[in-house]
């Protein structure tokens, strides 16, 4: 027994889930009590989708226990197909149905369905949601693809987009465009927008390019070993992941490494020098284990920030992210526990977040910034203009996602020269963010005008050079500049303000 | 607008109901932990159950509440399936460490899920051991809200019925309210009463342990809500009486809500008519602004809170609307009744669902609004349909006078959201 609050994963039939509606022409038959119909809003609300997943729930209750709770699952399966038509169906059950042990799969089969129905068994007690849509997709490949002639010119398949991911379905379109570069076709590209019948033409691909391997591996190492297709282990996310996923690709389809990277402007941006700021920024992340993978390289080497921590959730990809936090000379945090990983950032106190819906909220409670990188995400994170984070577009989105929650260069310039003022300082947040972010809690500095109440307007005066001194600060911090001269002033009993003043000022205030 | 007036011939509550049993499309009992865990400020909700129903919560809870918030899931693993010993061991310890962590609790409740149900994990007897060892600065309750006994509603039902047995006990003649409302309309409620010269009136559940209401066989008391069902009978069994009453929602059922009260406690009809005129003005003016847009629209509900019935009545008769559908989940008749005698004949009532066969009808009707889950609402706003989902009228404010106006405008609002909209979709 553990005790959890907010979960980074949902149940392994969730993932089952994710895999049934990004398809078409499947079915999921979920033996369920009738709350599991949440996750219905999952995909209709948080990504917005237009249509009811295809899952049927049998919705059994209390009375039907012990008495019919089988023949209730028949009765969905046959009123599901009649409904439906579609070209296969998967059955399985959720954690409660697990315990009544109606066996599912059996009873289908005993059905006679004139469809391909698979079997999923997905131990609720025991495995989480990316288990689910990894065991999901694999068994569909199982069943449906095979071995057969390869297509004429080279192709490949992309495997592991799902439903509810993280940036997905723009992600397919950049790294389509990358396997065109090279002179390769896509043959499939699956779960996203398959239909069983596709999956059964997989087997035709030169390769298979994974793109998310928490979704797809299973299925791919599959893949390699009955229909003899390689696959590639290179994620590409981020300019430099890219290029070497585009070796890579190349590497193992035999062609020449071409790529047309006049869409990228990440170098650039990057080098160009209002930058510069972004140097040395202490970054912590964590998230699924793919991104978090992808973007502490995006983030070190190509931002040229500091990771100061990073971890996933998925306990399956435990190893790889330990030895990458070897590499990055920090302790990986591998935890599904969200208050753990509040306590690591909170030890770590890097200067922003690169995580999930989740490190949003901690972001938000310890007032750190945070760009979101990774599953789990809420409905903002679903936008409706083009973002993916792979390929060349993906590496410009990135710049952007990453360098967006921070103050902007100058400002921070202008912050450290007048850090406490009250409206114009670290804790009101970007100034391009409409003062949204605040820390939620502490850490805000004193506001000037408690500790100076006494101050007044004709105590003091501006000596003509000063004057002239301070009308060379930018107009838009003028006023705040003139006030903590004034509040240092007062707080003196210096009646006459000087040019030295206004440095002294500055210098109080500086870091 | 409307007159009030009774209804010469047939009404809703002579209309057979039309009883499914398919697949339904409904949250469970836990999501009523949303609000109850905002409502009582030192009572903790610890499910029992799976990382299903860990998942439920968060998902119907949105990141509205992200701060640490006082309800968490026991989340059974395989080692607790194997042997009932083991859960009920891990199941203390976690308590005592939340306990230990969380001093301001001062009521727990463990609440039970379909997996704790099917291995018949024992919580009231949990409740029983955890309430002798952590007496009496905590005390411990037992309800169930899973899927397979409670729908959505009823799981605030199942709490505050356990939370009934033990309540002092008292001979006083007093009122007292059972619902979980947000403060402000509670607030609302008592000094409306109290200027009615009733009072003081109680209040179930409480906002703190200490401040829980005494009952005893002069208790007069009313429901703030239709799904109250168990609350009701484990009320009765304390010899408590139940002031039969439509719902008070909108102008009119505040009125009648009031009124029965009133009845009740003697208050003449000079004194109802001076508390209440003003706000009953209010109220209709604010309705009418709504209504012009509601009126004479057809609306459709898909079963969700047990609301449906009462809002029918709203709808159909403050804002001029007509009911094709009002599905519920389930309907108490006695408590459903009042509202039922309002509505005159002519919609579908039914009760349970088979939510294709009930899609195929309301695609059929095409309503001019449809009031429908969270699953459903894009999927039917895809197909044309406006919708409104109805777990907003669960988490709003929207009982009484003062927000007649504001419920009306919950329904009012896609309708005018669709009107003014003047993009095409795509394709
Ligand atoms: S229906 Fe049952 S298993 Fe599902 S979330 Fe509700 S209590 Fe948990």
């Amino acid at each position: 027994m553990k005790l959890t609050v907010w979960t980074y994963e949902g149940p392994p039939h969730v993932g089952a889930m994710r895999v049934a509606t990004a398809m078409k022409g499947l079915h999921y038959v979920l033996h369920a009590p009738q709350g599991d119909t949440y996750a219905d809003l999952l995909f209709t609300m948080i990504e917005r989708r237009n249509h009811r997943p295809p899952v049927t729930y049998t919705t059994f209750q209390d009375r039907d226990l012990g008495s019919d709770t089988a023949s209730l699952f028949k009765t969905a399966c046959q009123d599901a197909y009649a409904r439906f038509k579609p070209e296969a169906m998967i059955v399985g059950a959720s954690c409660t149905a697990e315990l009544i042990q109606d066996d599912p799969g059996g009873l289908a089969e005993a059905l006679g369905l004139p469809i391909p129905v698979i079997a999923l068994e997905l131990p609720s007690y025991q495995r989480k949601e990316n288990f689910g849509t990894d065991e999901t997709f694999f068994q569909l490949v199982r069943h449906l693809a095979q071995p057969m002639e390869r297509t004429e010119r080279k192709s490949v398949n992309i495997l592991g987009p799902t439903a509810l991911g993280f940036r997905h379905r723009d992600d397919v379109t950049e790294v389509t465009a990358l396997v065109n570069d090279l002179g390769l076709d896509v043959n499939v590209v699956a779960p996203l927008g398959a239909t069983p019948s596709d999956l059964t033409r997989l087997g035709a691909a030169h390769a298979n390019v994974v793109l998310y391997p928490e979704h797809a591996e299973t299925a791919a190492r599959h893949l390699e070993k009955t229909c003899g297709q390689p696959w590639t282990k290179t994620v590409p996310i981020g300019v430099g992941a890219t290029r070497d996923f585009v070796r890579e690709l190349s590497r193992i389809c035999g062609v020449e490494t071409t790529s047309d990277e006049t869409r990228l402007r990440l170098p650039w941006w990057s080098a160009s020098v209002d930058s510069t700021y972004l140097t040395g920024k202490r970054v912590f992340l964590f998230g699924d284990a793919t991104h978090v993978a992808a973007m502490a390289r995006v983030a070190r080497d190509e931002i040229g920030f500091e990771v100061a921590g990073l971890g996933c959730y998925n306990r399956e990809y435990a190893r790889p992210i330990r030895k990458l936090a070897q590499e990055y000379g920090v302790e990986a945090l591998v935890s599904d526990d969200y208050l753990e990983v509040e306590q690591a950032i909170a030890a770590a106190a890097p200067e922003m977040i690169l995580g999930t819906q989740m490190e949003r909220h901690i972001g938000k409670r310890l007032g750190i910034p945070c760009a979101v990188i990774s599953a789990p995400v809420h409905v903002q994170d679903y936008p409706a203009r083009y973002s993916p984070v792979a390929g060349w577009e993906g590496a410009n989105v990135l710049f952007d996602t990453l360098v967006h929650p921070l103050v902007m260069g100058l400002e921070e310039h202008l912050l450290t020269m007048f850090r406490e003022d009250f409206e114009f300082s670290d804790a009101a947040g970007p100034s391009h963010h409409g003062g949204a972010h605040k820390a939620e809690a502490g850490g805000q500095p004193p506001d000037p005008r408690s500790t100076s109440g006494k101050m007044k307007d004709e105590e003091l005066h501006w000596a003509g050079a000063a004057e002239k001194e301070l009308r060379k600060i930018p107009f838009f911090v003028r006023g705040k500049a003139k006030r903590n001269t004034e509040i240092y002033a007062a707080e003196r009993g210096v009646s006459e303000i000087t040019v030295e003043t206004l440095y002294e000022a500055k210098a109080h205030y500086a870091r | 607008m409307n007159d009030h007036g009774p209804i010469s011939g047939g009404t809703c509550r002579d209309t057979p109901v039309l009883r499914e049993r398919g697949q339904r499309e409904v949250f469970c009992g836990l999501t009523g932990i949303i609000w109850l865990h905002r409502k009582m400020q030192d009572a903790f909700f610890l499910v029992v159950g799976s990382r299903t129903c860990a998942h439920l919560l968060q998902s119907a809870a949105g990141v509205m509440i992200f701060a640490e918030p006082r309800f968490g899931t026991a989340i059974l693993e395989e080692s607790d399936l194997a042997g009932l010993a083991d859960a009920n061991e891990e199941l203390d310890r976690e308590v005592a460490r939340l306990l230990s962590r969380r001093p301001d609790i001062r009521q727990l409740f463990l609440v039970g899920s379909c997996p704790s149900e099917v291995i018949k994990l024992d919580l009231d007897k949990a409740a029983e051991r955890l309430s002798a060892a952590h007496a009496p600065h905590v005390r411990v309750l037992s309800y169930s809200g899973s899927g397979i006994e409670t729908t959505f509603t009823q799981g605030e039902d199942a709490c505050l019925a356990s939370m009934v047995p033990v309540l002092p006990q008292t001979d006083a003649r007093e009122l007292l309210l059972v619902g979980a409302l947000p403060d402000v309309v509670e607030d609302q409620a008592l000094q409306l009463l109290a200027d009615l010269g009733i009072g003081p009136a109680r209040v179930l559940p409480a906002r703190r342990r200490d401040e829980a209401p005494a009952i005893g066989p002069n208790t007069q008391y009313a429901l703030l809500q239709p799904f109250l069902g168990e609350t009701a009978a484990a009320l009765d069994r304390r010899g408590a009486n139940r002031i039969s009453a439509p719902f008070p929602f909108g102008e009119e059922g505040t009125t009648a809500w009031l009124a029965a009260i009133a009845a009740e406690f003697g208050v003449d009809a000079k004194t109802f008519e001076a508390v209440t005129s003003a706000p009953r003005a209010r109220a209709r003016k604010a309705v009418a602004a709504a209504a012009a847009t509601l009126s004479d629209k057809s609306v459709f509900f898909f079963p969700d809170s047990q609301l449906e019935i009462p809002l029918a009545r709203f709808l159909t008769r403050e804002c001029g609307m007509q009911a094709i559908e009002i599905g519920a989940p389930f309907i108490h008749s006695d408590l459903a009744a009042p509202d039922l005698d309002l509505i005159p004949e002519g919609p579908v009532i039914s009760e349970g669902q088979d939510v294709d066969l009930q899609l195929d009808r309301a695609r059929a009707a095409r309503p001019d609004l449809t009031i429908c889950g969270l699953g459903l609402a894009n999927p039917l706003e895809a197909e044309g349909l406006t919708t409104k989902w109805a777990i907003e009228l669960v988490f709003s404010p929207v009982h009484f006078y003062e927000q007649a106006g504001d419920l009306a405008a919950l329904f009012a609002r896609p309708l005018r959201r669709r009107a003014s909209l003047k993009v095409e979709a795509a394709e």
